[in-house]
């Protein structure tokens, strides 16, 4: 897992799953859809990332879909990042 | 398109209606024996629909079961017996605190069966919500998940009447003393269980809900609401033989539980439950695969639908659909347009709140739709717009005045729990006041304007400021605080705060950040504000008390009002 992946992982594990829920977070683990992060909380999330990479992701391209897993919030921030 | 036309006319429906059709239909009186439990399952097995699905139950991941009527007989038969082997007496209230799984929509048949009050709260609370609530209704056992669990851990020394945590899918070995397993596929199935002689006006469910002031209110609510329950669920929602239903609301809030287990089980219906996050081609390739006739959903559900255009909708086969209708908050113009553009259906926009315990205004099928409204009164609903200062009825059409209706309908609150006041508030005139405005045209149709307080209606979901601006005091940094409704274009309103720091704290991005999730992981994602302000000061009245009004207004690009009684900068 590169670091942008494991640094999101990592905030996700820590911000979004209780103490004591063991469940794993992998790269493909579905976030949105799986229950671990809900569409209110993205947007804590979408904060996270544009404050550690200083960004600015679109609220249009903030959907659920591109937030489900760390794959594909990595490929957003991705986008909006060079050297990442 | 001919089952369309057969519809009776709204003004066929009103005339010489009574209540007592639904009694009739239902076999019920408000002073015999009514059980809702026993109503949405036994009596649909004893009409020969035993082996008809009644549960097709799916997680995110695809997997799924399916549970017939006479499973939700036995199945809450068993729950409603290991209750009573807890000692869980008849009217002590028992939480259900889980996710949209099988054993949250028949547990809450088996608390009804042996008596017991079923109060279920959204899984998603944090502690502090969930803490409130337990605390009010003295709450004596709660059934849960695994991976809520800890959040229960964390309050239960502070809640003396919960004597029972019931985890339904964990092993007795990994559980703390006090907590007990249970696991619905091995305990004995329970094929007789003598259900609680119920009444009509026996507690059956307490939803919590949140107002302007205060913590968030018990509604308390009779298995008499059955009566209204069946009825709007089959002439509103239009429920027939051989429907497959689908509610996307979760049964921690009230349409979860009115037309989420009750409406559609007391008909006989056959419902699908998707246990996920929204997703919208996970969405349509569920109403495809389950060939979904009935659809009840949400406008902000409908305006992400909306986000990913028609084409996407266009890419599935969604034909099985024919009836479509949505609760919540006001459904946008636009949304019901779009809605017959991708479903060659539109969205039926239909009114009520906890409190109502059914759907009290409404367009039903077969009635002209005027794009934007919320259609017109169900039959034995009195309902009216009042004069706010009079409280008399506003007799010009297109005036706007507070929602109101005429108590006596079976399924209204019957009181808040250890609340009686703020019961009692919410009358005039003989009116039950609901605390939203609106206007009526020249032919009956109600529009929707906004709330009459300073309630936030966030995805559909009501949130009370005083409970984000009690949990922003607890942060470290925050001196005062203030939470308001910001407009939004997907959930018609997000939570707002605006917050005075104490010495020694910077307002930046981090900290925003950081109070954020401080209030999410106490309550809840949905009372998060999501936009936080740092401000020298709030305004306040020369009493000291915070003008809400006035951020608000702000915030709303409204005319901020009187500033006359307000404290000099």
């Amino acid at each position: 897992m590169d670091e942008l992946k494991k640094a999101i992982r990592d905030y996700v594990v820590k911000e979004y799953l209780e103490d004591g829920d063991d469940r794993e977070v992998r790269e493909d683990t579905p976030l949105i859809t799986g229950g671990i992060v809900d569409s209110f909380s993205m947007v804590s999330l979408k904060r996270f990332l544009e404050r550690k990479y200083t960004i600015q992701i679109p609220d249009a391209q903030a959907t659920p879909q591109a937030f489900d897993t760390v794959n594909s919030i990595a490929e957003l921030v991705r986008k909006f990042t060079s050297g990442v | 398109m001919s089952a369309v036309m057969t519809l009776p006319t709204y003004e066929e429906r009103v005339a010489g209606f009574d209540w007592a059709l639904s009694e009739e239909e239902l076999g019920v009186s408000r002073e015999g024996r009514v059980n809702i439990g026993w109503h949405c399952s036994d009596r649909i097995c004893d009409q020969g629909r035993a082996q008809a699905p009644a549960l097709i139950w799916e997680d995110f991941a695809g997997a799924g079961r399916v549970y017939t009527f006479n499973d939700l007989r036995v199945l809450s038969n068993t729950i409603a017996r290991f209750l009573q082997s807890l000692d869980v007496a008849p009217g002590e209230r028992v939480c259900l605190f889980m996710d949209r799984i099988p054993e949250l929509y028949i547990g809450f048949l088996g608390i009804l069966k042996m008596g017991a009050i079923a109060q279920p709260l959204f899984s998603a609370f944090g502690e502090d919500s969930l803490w409130t609530r337990l605390e009010n209704a003295g709450t004596t056992a709660i059934i849960t998940q695994k991976k809520h669990v800890h959040k229960v851990r964390k309050i239960r020394d502070r809640l003396p009447a919960l004597k029972h945590v019931i985890v339904v899918d964990a092993a007795s070995a990994t559980l703390q003393p006090g907590e007990t397993a249970m696991a619905l596929d091995a305990l004995p199935r329970v094929e007789r269980f003598a259900v609680y002689p119920s009444t009509g006006e026996t507690p059956s469910v307490l939803h919590y809900t949140s107002g302007t002031t205060g913590q968030p209110k018990g509604a308390q609510h009779v298995h008499y609401s059955l009566v209204s329950q069946y009825l709007t669920a089959k002439w509103v929602l239009d429920l027939q033989p051989g429907d497959i239903y689908w509610c996307n609301a979760d049964p921690g809030w009230v349409t979860g539980t009115s037309y989420g287990i009750i409406g559609p089980w007391s008909n006989g219906i056959t419902q699908v439950v998707l246990d996920s996050g929204f997703n919208t081609e996970r969405w349509y390739a569920f109403v495809a695969k389950h060939r979904v006739t009935v659809w009840y959903s949400a406008p902000t559900a409908i305006r992400l639908l909306m986000r990913d255009g028609t084409e996407m909708a266009k890419r599935h086969d969604l034909s099985s659909l024919r009836h479509l209708a949505s609760v919540g908050e006001p459904l946008n113009a636009e949304a019901v347009i779009w809605s017959k553009e991708a479903f060659g259906l539109p969205f039926h926009d239909t009114f009520w709140q906890t409190e109502t315990g059914c759907i009290v205004i409404t367009n039903f099928p077969g009635m002209p739709i005027k794009p934007g409204s919320m259609g017109k009164p169900f039959p034995g609903i009195k309902a009216t717009v009042l004069d706010p200062r009079t409280f008399e009825p506003v007799t010009t059409p297109g005036s706007v005045g507070l929602i109101a209706l005429r108590p006596g309908w079976p399924s209204m609150v019957r009181s808040y729990w250890n609340n009686p006041g703020g019961y009692a508030n919410k009358f005039r005139n003989g009116w039950y006041l609901c605390g939203d405005r609106a206007s009526v045209d020249t032919d009956g149709y109600f529009w929707f304007v906004g709330r009459d307080d300073d309630v936030i209606n966030t995805g559909g979901h009501l949130v009370g400021p005083f409970e984000i601006e009690s949990a922003l005091l607890e942060h470290p940094a925050v001196a005062e605080s203030a939470a308001v409704a910001k407009p939004d274009p997907v959930n018609m309103e997000v939570v707002k705060a605006f917050v005075t720091l104490k010495p020694g704290y910077r307002g930046d991005a981090d900290l925003e950040l950081e109070i954020m999730n401080y209030v999410r992981k106490r309550l809840s994602p949905l009372a998060m504000p999501q936009e936080i302000e740092f401000v020298a000061s709030l305004p306040k009245t020369r009493s000291g008390k915070i003008v809400r009004r006035v951020l608000r207004a702000k915030e709303w690009g409204e005319p901020v009002g009187d500033t006359s009684t307000l404290m000099d900068e």
